[in-house]
């Protein structure tokens, strides 16, 4: 994909379809943009796991930490890349060798390598670059408004309420 | 309608605006409420630290405001939106986020003269020096940049003058000196006139005015355009260094392209407290739901008053961008094909004096310090808006001794202009 234009439904349903979310690059300090994305993730219900060599052994926001993509031990749905581009072919690579295979390798705002998402396409694998996982999530689930910020959504759906207070989650389209 | 961009209509229309999850409501509701229950020390600890998405209390966040920040947002182009209880409150807010004292920003001398007494004076006493530049020489924004300079502020339509400003050759310096430039679009609204489509970074409202358009109801908003780097020049630490009361977060790198609305919440308005009411939030939301409709009968009406006047033998000249003999006609074309809004200005033969007899004459149409009302509105600025400018002042912003500003309202053209006949008739 050279374009990073992703329809809505597209999104909606990568986010729809991952369970185990591996955030590489997954920071402890917690007013760090990627400890922000997993706390956030996990308080959707998904089931994230820190990737970060020198946290390894550690528990970020409760969770284990992993020095790499192999140590995970159990299978993981999305690769979430919080590295600079220039690191990406490498984490890619890591992904393209686990088994089973990831089904989504995601790449943070800010963030595109054309061909590893090649790659990773050729592969099967879809891939969502320049875009934030938690961004995506609170514009279509109807939360990134309260912030004031545009979701660009145009709905008359009910949101999907979820337990407790100020919870939206994702409604699936099909 | 995934992907593809809704137009204006259906964005007043629904922009920001989802059923309440609870019960369905399909309009609105007014979330009238100070504040907002925690599930717990944890959430609320997420929420205090911005980590999470949701609200407090309603000086910072309301979900009704929220609809209303969506929508404005949506109809401007921009990323993100803050509304707050007044356009004073907006430009507060946007300078507070750029400035520190001793810093300068360059603004057009043809604006508002309200703004302009806050820049001359209240923006003076925190050290935020005001350097003025004049949109009719576009080279005198370039001459009037120093080191000192952060930002360029002008009005896309100037009031009370009905000036077009050239957004796009201000856009260009402002690009070129490395800050943001600030647009105040209230007169244009986003019907008529996109600034960040022009280069804009920044675009500010009075939503009293023609966004709300009924004259029921004070605000203002701050849009972010989403388009200025605020970490590249190290400039603007609110946003690029790294936050006490946040322990540490940085704004933009957590925020990115929506950071700067975010910093003029939860920095700014967080302190400087002009929160909006909710109830005056429902209906500025209400009133854009017919933004396109209105203005499209102002900018007729106005069109037809114009012509009228000008045509009048009391009358010395019309100000209307919109004529086809005007000097801003073309800028006009360029920037506001659709109208070029409702409120303008006009000279009288008979000086101060028969303005101040014209607005007493007036049977109709209401003389009141505001415009952008359902109802048309007639002022004489020289003894009203621009008195406490001097003469120099007020000829510079277009509120001369001779000068009379209308804001044509929507009712039938025929009436208003049966009103100002009778007026007219008897100025002396």
């Amino acid at each position: 994909m050279c374009e990073d234009i992703y329809s809505d439904d597209h999104i909606r349903q990568v986010l729809g379809k991952v369970k185990t979310i591996a955030i590489v690059g997954a920071s402890a300090n917690q007013v760090r943009p990627s400890y922000f994305v997993l706390k956030y993730l996990l308080s959707k219900g998904y089931d994230v796991i820190p990737v970060n060599p020198g946290q390894a052994g550690k528990e970020i926001c409760g969770q284990m930490t992993y020095a790499s993509l192999a140590d995970i031990p159990r299978p993981v749905h999305m690769v979430d890349i919080f590295r600079a581009s220039d690191a990406v072919p490498a984490v890619v690579d890591e992904a393209l060798a686990l088994d089973p295979l990831p089904r989504v390798i995601w790449m943070q705002l800010g963030i595109r390598h054309d061909a590893a998402a090649a790659m990773a396409e050729a592969r099967g694998i879809d891939v969502v670059m320049d875009r934030c996982p938690k961004i995506e999530y609170a514009r279509l689930a109807g939360e990134i408004g309260w912030a004031g910020v545009a979701s660009n959504v145009i709905s008359s759906k009910k949101p999907k309420a979820q337990a407790g207070f100020q919870r939206y989650g994702i409604v699936p389209r099909d | 309608m995934s992907n593809i961009q809704p137009g204006f209509s259906t964005l007043a229309v629904h922009a920001g605006a989802q059923p309440d999850p609870a019960t369905g409501a399909r309009a609105t509701p007014i979330y009238q409420t100070t504040s907002f229950v925690f599930e717990d020390v944890d959430q609320a600890a997420a929420l205090f630290g911005l980590q999470a998405f949701g609200n407090i209390y309603t000086r910072i966040t309301n979900p009704t405001t929220a609809v209303l920040e969506g929508r404005v947002a949506a109809l401007e182009g921009g990323t993100a939106a803050l509304a707050v209880a007044s356009g004073h409150a907006a430009q507060l807010g946007v300078f507070h986020t750029l400035l520190t004292p001793g810093d300068e920003f360059i603004a057009s001398n043809k604006l508002y003269g309200g703004s302009i007494n806050q820049f001359n004076h209240s923006f003076k006493s925190f050290g935020w020096n005001v350097v003025w530049a004049d949109p009719d020489d576009i080279a005198t924004f370039e001459r009037a940049l120093s080191p000192k300079t952060k930002a360029i502020f002008i009005e896309s339509l100037a009031n009370p003058g009905g000036v077009v400003t050239d957004i796009a050759a201000i856009a260009a310096i402002a690009r070129k000196a490395g800050i943001p430039l600030i647009v105040d679009n209230t007169m244009a609204t986003p019907y008529l006139c996109k600034p960040i489509e022009h280069g804009a970074d920044i675009v500010v409202h009075s939503l009293t005015k023609f966004m709300g358009g009924h004259g029921n109801s004070m605000g203002g908003i701050i849009v972010d355009g989403g388009t200025f780097d605020w970490s590249k020049s190290g400039r603007y630490p609110m946003l690029s260094e790294p936050r006490p009361e946040y322990q540490g977060l940085t704004i933009h790198e957590t925020f990115g392209n929506f950071g700067f609305a975010i910093a003029c919440r939860v920095l700014g308005l967080r302190d400087l407290g002009a929160a909006i009411s909710p109830f005056n939030s429902f209906l500025i939301l209400t009133g854009i739901e017919t933004l396109p409709l209105r203005m499209e009968k102002h900018c007729a009406n106005a069109l037809a008053v114009a012509r009228y006047l000008q045509d009048h033998k009391a009358v010395a000249w019309v100000r209307y961008a919109g004529l086809e003999g005007d000097a801003c006609h073309a800028l006009q074309q360029k920037y506001m094909p659709k109208g070029a809004g409702a409120v303008f200005t006009f000279g009288l033969k008979g000086g101060y004096e028969a303005g101040v007899n014209l607005v007493g004459n007036v049977e109709m149409l209401s003389h009141v310090a505001n415009i952008g009302d359902t109802r048309s509105l007639i002022i004489h600025p020289a003894s009203t808006t621009h008195r406490q400018l001097s003469d120099q002042q007020k000829t510079a912003a277009g509120a001369g001794p001779d000068v009379v500003r209308l804001s044509i309202g929507i009712e039938d053209a025929v009436d208003i202009i049966a009103d100002l006949e009778q007026a007219l008739s008897r100025v002396g």
